[in-house]
C-alpha cells in the first residue's frame, strides 16, 4: 500500500505514522508537506496528530486552509481512504469531511493516558481486522476531544453505524465514567457516511508493535492495508 | 473601518472555562455572579469604507473562519 502521511507545521505524531507503516507493517509512505497539492499515486492519507499551526484560533481551523486539504477533500470524494488521528481529526471536522466540533475536555486538563475503545462497527475499512464489539486499548493525548454535534447530526450517525470507537472500560461497557474528555455518547472516532473517512482521538501509531507492550493500535492500521488490497485485487480481475 | 468581533460558545454549550471562572469568582466571595461564559475578542483594520459592504466582508470572515457556528456565536461592532 502507498501510504501519505501529511505534515503541517506542528505536525508531531507524522513519524511515528511513518514508522508502523514503513518500518513495522512494510508499506510504503511518503511524507507530503502541506503546500502540495497532489496526492496521486497513493491508497491512503494520514493526518497525524501534533498542534498544527499551534492550534490558533481552534484546533485545526487553519490547517484547514491548507493546499493539501483541497487535495484530500478530491482523494476523498474520489473514494480514498483518509484517516485523521487526533489533531488529524479536529481538521477533518474543521474542514467539513466529518460532521462536529471539538470543545474543550470537560475537565479543562490536557489529558495524555490509556483509554479502552470498543469497536462499534467492524465492518470498516478501518476495523475489518477487529472483531464487533471488541475492545482496544489505545493512549489519548488531548485537550479539545470533547465531541459535539448536534441531535439531529448525531441521530444520523447512529442510525448509519458512522459512531466506530467509543470510550468504555475495560471489560467493554460503555458508560458515563469511562469517558475522558465529556465527548458526546462517549465518541471517540466517527467516519463518514460514505465509509472512507475515518477521524479518531485516541493514537493507534503510539500502541502498533509488541515492542511499546501494547500493540492494541495495529488492528486499525491492518484492516486499512487489506481493504487496500481486497480493492487492488478487484480492480486487477 | 476597524471591525471588533467576539465569538462565543453557544448558549447550551457547556462552555468549562467559564464554568471554572464562575467557582473561583464564588470562593473569592462574589456570589452574585453567575452564567461566567468565555470568548474571544478580535479585531481588524478593513480598507472598506461603505459600512455595508464591510458588514459582509466581517459577516463571511466569521462563518468561514473566525468562528465555528457549529458550536460558536459571534457578534461584531464596526467603526470609522
Amino acid at each position: 500500500m502507498n501510504v501519505g502521511v501529511v505534515v503541517f507545521p506542528g505536525s508531531n505524531c507524522d513519524h511515528d505514522c511513518q514508522h508502523v507503516f514503513r518500518d513495522v507493517l512494510g508499506q510504503h509512505v511518503s511524507m507530503v508537506w502541506h503546500k502540495e497539492s497532489s496526492l496521486d499515486g497513493l491508497d491512503a492519507v494520514i493526518l497525524p496528530g501534533g498542534f498544527s499551526y499551534g492550534d490558533y484560533l481552534r484546533t485545526g481551523a487553519i490547517a484547514r486552509f491548507s493546499p493539501v486539504m483541497q487535495a484530500v477533500k478530491r482523494f476523498a470524494a474520489d473514494g480514498g481512504l483518509v484517516l485523521g488521528i487526533c489533531n488529524g481529526f479536529q481538521i477533518l471536522l474543521e474542514a467539513g469531511l466529518l460532521p462536529g466540533a471539538m470543545l474543550r475536555n470537560k475537565s479543562l486538563h490536557f489529558i495524555c493516558r490509556e483509554t479502552y475503545v470498543k469497536v462499534e462497527n467492524a465492518a470498516t475499512p478501518f476495523t475489518n481486522a477487529c472483531k464487533p464489539g471488541q475492545v482496544l486499548k489505545i493512549p489519548i493525548a488531548h485537550a479539545d476531544g470533547n465531541y459535539y454535534t448536534d441531535p439531529v447530526t448525531l441521530a444520523g450517525l447512529q442510525a448509519n453505524a458512522q459512531v466506530i470507537f467509543r470510550y468504555c472500560t475495560a471489560d467493554g461497557a460503555v458508560t458515563p465514567g469511562s469517558c475522558p474528555n465529556g465527548s458526546l455518547d462517549n465518541i471517540a472516532g466517527i467516519r463518514n457516511a460514505e465509509g472512507n473517512v475515518l477521524g479518531l482521538m485516541p493514537h493507534p501509531e503510539r500502541c502498533a508493535e509488541a515492542m511499546m507492550g501494547n500493540d492494541d493500535g495495529r488492528a486499525i492500521f491492518l484492516s486499512m492495508i487489506t481493504s487496500c488490497e481486497r480493492k487492488q485485487s478487484v480492480s486487477v480481475r | 473601518m476597524k471591525a471588533k468581533i467576539h465569538v462565543t460558545l453557544k448558549q447550551g454549550i457547556l462552555d468549562p472555562q467559564g464554568k471554572a471562572i464562575e467557582h473561583a469568582l464564588d470562593s473569592l466571595g462574589f456570589k452574585n455572579a453567575s452564567n461566567v461564559r468565555v470568548g474571544k475578542y478580535m479585531e481588524l483594520d478593513l480598507t472598506e469604507t461603505d459600512k455595508a459592504k464591510a458588514e459582509v466582508a466581517v459577516k463571511s470572515m466569521c462563518e468561514k473562519l473566525l468562528a465555528n457556528t457549529i458550536i460558536e456565536e459571534y457578534r461584531y461592532e464596526l467603526s470609522a
